[in-house]
C-alpha cells in the first residue's frame, strides 16, 4: 500500500500537467485558427452580431418564431421540459401552444403544424425549423409585413439547408438567418 | 430512402469499420510492440516514470495491479473533493460560481472518478473553468484506468501458466496518452472548426433580434467533449449535455461525437482478438454485441420516428416524429441511435432528452444499461461482458457433462463464485436504490434534511413514468453511465448520497471481481485444446451467451420494467 501512495501523486501530477496543461492549451492555440477564434459562429447584420447556433425568441408576428424553450432561451443554462409523452400536464401545455399557434396564425390548417413548434427542444436552444415548420408561418409573416406569399416561400426555399451531402440526417432552416434576411427584404 | 434512416445506418456502420484497425492498434499497445506515436511518447513517459519512482518494466500480480489501481484512485478522490468544494476562490472562475456543497461534491467527485459522469449540477452554472479541466482530467484517467484493467485482463488469457500480469501504470499511462489522448485531439478539432467554443473568456451578453438581453456560456468546451465521448465518460460541458448547439453544433459533428461513444469499446473487442491471436472469438464476442445493439436499436428509432399517438390526437403532423427534448438538426432518428449507444456503453451523455422519449425508447436504454456489456464502457465493458463468458461456460459445461473451461483454464467453483457475485450486484444495487426512492415516495414521506419537501416533490412526471425517473436514475448510477431521465430533482442529499454510494459500489467491484478471476485462471496449469474442449468461439456459443445474457438480465429486471415503461407503453398506446 505505502509504496503506492508516493508514485501515485507523483503521476497524478504528471497527468495533471498533461491533460489539464498542455492538452487544452493546445486546443485553444488551434481554436485560434478557426473562424471567430473558437468563440462560436456569429453572424452580422446591421452592425450587430449574434451567434447563429444560439436560439433567439421570437415573439413578434413578422418575425419566423423559434421552437419552443423550456429555459426561456436562456443560453446560460439550457435544458429541456423533461416531460414525459404521458404527463397530462405536458399534453395540456402541447394543446395551449396549438391553440395559441391557430390564434395567431388564423386560416392554416391545424394539420399543418409540425410537431417540432408545439414542443420543447432538448436544449431550449435549436436555432433550427424544419422546411413545414418555417413554411406554416408564411401567412401571418406575409400579412404582418404586407408582403406577397410567394416571396416568402422563395425566401424560406433559398435558405433550406439540405441533409449533410445530401445523404444523412434531416432538412432544415437557420432561423435567426431567415429572420435576418427578411428584414434586408423588407424593412 | 428517407435521409435520417441512412444518416444512422452510416454513423453504425463507419464505427464498427474503424474499430477494426483501433483494436489492431490497441493490441499493438498492450503488447508493447512498435506504433507511430513512440517517438513523441517513449522519451516523455520514460522520464516521467523515472520522476515517479515507477519501474513500468516490472511486472505485477494481479493483487499487486488492484492495489495500485484502487491507490491512485483514492488520491483523486481527495484531490476533485479539495478542487470542487474549494473552487469558489480557487483561480479560473470568470463568472464568479460558488463552491460545491459537501454531499454535490461527493456525488460529483464519485461519478467522475469511477467514469459515471452523473451531474447533478448545471455546467454553466456549478462548475468554474478550473473544475471543468480537473473533471476533463478525471475524463482521461478514469478511461484509462478501465483499460488498464481490460489490459490485465487481456494479459491473463494468454496461453500460459502466469503470475505476473504486466505492469498497471504501465497499462494505465499509455492508454491515457497512447489511445484517448492522440483520438481526443482529432475530435476536438474537427468540433473547433464546426463552431464548439475553445476559449477562456466568460459568459457572453448579447442584444437579440427582437432586442432581449441573451447570456451565453461558452469556456473550453471542445477538449472535454472529445474526452467525454471517447473515454465513455459523458459528462457535458453544458447542462443539456451533447444537445446544446455549442456541443453538437450540425450532423458532421453529431456523426463525429456518436461514432466516438462507441468506437473504442468495439474496438478493445478486436483489441483482445489480435492480443491473443484469436480472431474467432472476438468476432463471436463482437457478433453477440452487435446483435443485442440492433435488437434496442430499431424498436427505438421506430418509436421515435412513429411519434406519440396522445399528439398525434391533438390534429397537428409529426412529419419527423416525437420532438419533445429533440433537436431539429439531429431528428428522432439520430437521437434514437445515441441513445441507445450511449446506454449500452456507460457513455451517458445525450443529444436529446430521454425523459421525453417514448416509453419502449426509455426501458432499451435501461436495458442497455441493466446489460452494461454491449460494447460496453472503455475497458469495462469487456470485464462485464467477461462475467457473461465465464458464466456461459460453466452451464454450457454443466449441459454437456464437461469440465468448464475457456482458453485453455479450467473454470472451477471460485470463479464462477465470484462472477455470479458481480453480476447479482448490478440488480442488488438497483433494485434496493428504486425501492427505497419509490417506496419514500409512495408514502410521500417529509425527507427533512436529505430533501427539502416531500418526497414526491423530486418527480417531474406522474404515474408510470415517474417510477421509471427514479428507476433510471439508480440504474444509470449502478451502470456508471451517467445519463438522467434529468426531470428528476436529483441534486439535493438524497440523491446525491444514495446514487454517490451505488456509484462507488458499482465502479470498483465489478473491477476487482473479473481481475481477480482472470487472475487466477492465469495461475492454473494451461491444458491445450483437444476434442473434448467445448469450443467457445462458435456461433452456437455466441448463442449461448446471448440467451444467458437474456435470461440472467430479464429475470433481474422484467418486473421493474413492467411497472415502469411496459406500463407506461400499453397506457399511452391504448385506443
Amino acid at each position: 500500500m505505502k509504496t503506492n501512495i508516493l508514485p501515485a501523486i507523483k503521476l497524478t501530477v504528471f497527468c495533471m500537467l498533461f491533460f489539464m496543461g498542455i492538452y487544452p492549451l493546445l486546443m485553444l492555440g488551434i481554436a485560434q485558427l478557426a473562424p471567430n477564434h473558437g468563440k462560436g459562429f456569429m453572424v452580422e447584420a446591421n452592425g450587430k452580431k449574434y451567434y447563429e447556433n444560439i436560439a433567439q425568441k421570437f415573439t413578434d408576428d413578422k418575425y419566423f418564431w423559434s421552437r419552443p424553450s423550456a429555459v426561456g432561451y436562456n443560453a446560460a443554462g439550457s435544458g429541456g421540459s423533461n416531460k414525459g409523452p404521458s404527463n397530462p400536464d405536458y399534453l395540456k401545455d402541447v394543446q395551449g401552444r396549438i391553440d395559441t399557434f391557430m390564434l395567431s396564425n388564423p386560416g392554416i390548417n391545424k394539420s399543418d403544424i409540425p410537431s417540432e413548434l408545439v414542443t420543447a427542444s432538448g436544449s431550449g436552444e435549436d436555432p433550427n425549423l424544419s422546411v413545414q415548420g418555417a413554411m406554416v408561418q408564411i401567412p401571418r409573416i406575409a400579412k404582418a409585413r404586407n408582403m406577397e406569399e410567394k416571396d416568402l416561400k422563395l425566401l424560406v426555399e433559398k435558405n433550406i439547408e439540405k441533409p449533410l451531402l445530401g445523404l444523412f440526417g434531416t432538412e432544415k432552416v437557420n432561423v435567426l438567418k431567415l429572420n435576418i434576411e427578411l428584414n434586408t427584404l423588407n424593412k | 430512402m428517407n435521409t435520417e434512416i441512412t444518416g444512422i445506418i452510416f454513423i453504425f456502420l463507419t464505427t464498427l469499420v474503424l474499430s477494426y484497425p483501433l483494436g489492431k492498434y490497441i493490441a499493438k499497445i498492450f503488447s508493447g510492440d512498435k506504433t507511430l506515436l513512440d517517438p513523441v511518447f517513449n522519451p516523455l513517459e520514460k522520464i516521467f516514470f523515472r520522476l515517479s519512482g515507477i519501474d513500468a518494466s516490472k511486472e505485477m500480480t494481479w493483487k499487486q495491479s488492484l492495489v495500485a489501481l484502487l491507490v491512485i484512485n483514492a488520491v483523486w478522490f481527495l484531490l476533485s473533493m479539495f478542487v470542487l468544494m474549494c473552487q469558489g476562490w480557487l483561480p479560473l472562475n470568470p463568472d464568479g460560481n460558488p463552491s460545491m456543497t459537501a454531499d454535490c461534491a461527493f456525488n460529483t467527485t464519485i461519478s467522475f472518478v469511477s467514469n459515471t459522469n452523473l451531474q447533478h449540477y448545471s455546467g454553466e452554472s456549478g462548475t468554474t473553468y478550473l473544475s471543468q479541466l480537473l473533471l476533463m482530467l478525471f475524463q482521461f484517467i478514469s478511461a484509462g484506468t478501465g483499460i488498464a484493467a481490460c489490459a490485465i485482463v487481456f494479459n491473463a488469457l494468454r496461453e500460459r501458466t502466469a503470475d505476473k500480469l504486466g505492469n498497471f501504470y504501465n497499462y494505465f499511462l499509455k492508454s491515457c496518452t497512447r489511445i484517448l489522448l492522440p483520438l481526443s485531439i482529432v475530435v476536438a478539432v474537427i468540433l473547433i472548426f464546426r463552431g464548439s467554443p475553445m476559449t477562456f473568456d466568460g459568459k457572453d451578453t448579447t442584444i437579440s433580434m427582437q432586442g432581449d438581453t441573451l447570456n451565453v456560456s461558452t469556456g473550453p468546451a471542445a477538449a472535454m467533449i472529445a474526452i467525454k465521448q471517447l473515454g465513455t465518460n459523458g459528462g457535458g460541458y453544458f447542462g443539456a449535455n451533447s444537445a446544446v448547439p455549442f456541443e453538437n453544433p450540425d450532423y458532421l459533428t453529431n456523426i463525429v461525437e456518436n461514432a466516438s461513444i462507441f468506437l473504442i469499446p468495439a474496438a478493445l473487442v478486436f483489441a483482445l482478438g489480435f492480443y491473443l491471436r484469436r480472431k474467432k472469438l472476438a468476432w463471436m464476442i463482437f457478433g453477440v454485441m452487435t446483435v443485442c445493439s440492433l435488437i434496442l436499436i430499431a424498436p427505438t428509432v421506430y418509436y421515435e420516428m412513429k411519434g406519440n399517438p396522445a399528439i398525434e390526437k391533438m390534429g397537428i403532423s409529426q412529419p419527423l416524429g416525437n420532438m419533445e427534448g429533440k433537436e431539429v438538426r439531429f431528428g428522432p432518428a439520430a437521437s434514437a441511435l445515441w441513445e441507445i449507444t450511449t446506454t449500452n456503453t456507460s457513455n451517458g451523455s445525450v443529444n436529446s432528452m430521454h425523459d421525453s422519449s417514448m416509453p419502449i425508447s426509455g426501458m432499451n436504454a435501461m436495458l442497455g444499461m441493466m446489460i452494461n456489456a454491449i460494447y460496453g464502457g472503455v475497458g469495462v465493458g469487456f470485464l462485464n461482458f467477461f462475467i457473461f463468458i465465464i458464466i456461459a461456460v460453466f452451464i454450457s459445461g454443466l449441459m454437456v457433462g464437461r469440465t468448464p473451461e475457456f482458453l485453455g483454464k479450467k473454470i472451477e467453483a471460485r470463479e464462477v463464485k465470484i462472477a455470479m457475485i458481480i453480476f447479482l450486484i448490478h440488480p442488488l444495487l438497483i433494485m434496493t436504490g428504486t425501492a427505497l426512492a419509490s417506496g419514500l415516495a409512495a408514502i410521500d414521506a417529509p425527507m427533512g434534511w436529505w430533501y427539502a419537501g416531500n418526497a414526491t416533490g423530486w418527480l417531474n412526471n406522474p404515474g408510470h413514468h415517474g417510477f421509471s425517473e427514479m428507476l433510471y436514475e439508480y440504474t444509470s448510477s449502478s451502470a456508471n453511465n451517467g445519463s438522467g431521465f434529468e426531470g428528476l430533482g436529483d441534486g439535493n442529499p438524497f440523491w446525491n448520497i444514495t446514487c454517490g454510494i451505488v456509484m462507488l459500489l458499482s465502479r470498483f467491484l465489478p473491477i476487482v471481481g473479473p481481475v481477480a478471476i482472470a487472475g487466477l485462471l492465469a495461475q492454473k496449469k494451461y491444458i491445450p485444446e483437444s476434442s473434448g474442449t467445448l469450443k467457445t468461439d462458435t456461433g452456437t456459443f455466441g448463442m449461448m451467451v446471448f440467451a444467458i445474457i437474456a435470461v440472467l438480465v430479464g429475470l433481474s429486471f422484467f418486473t421493474a420494467l413492467a411497472l415502469g415503461p411496459l406500463a407506461e407503453h400499453f397506457t399511452l398506446f391504448a385506443k
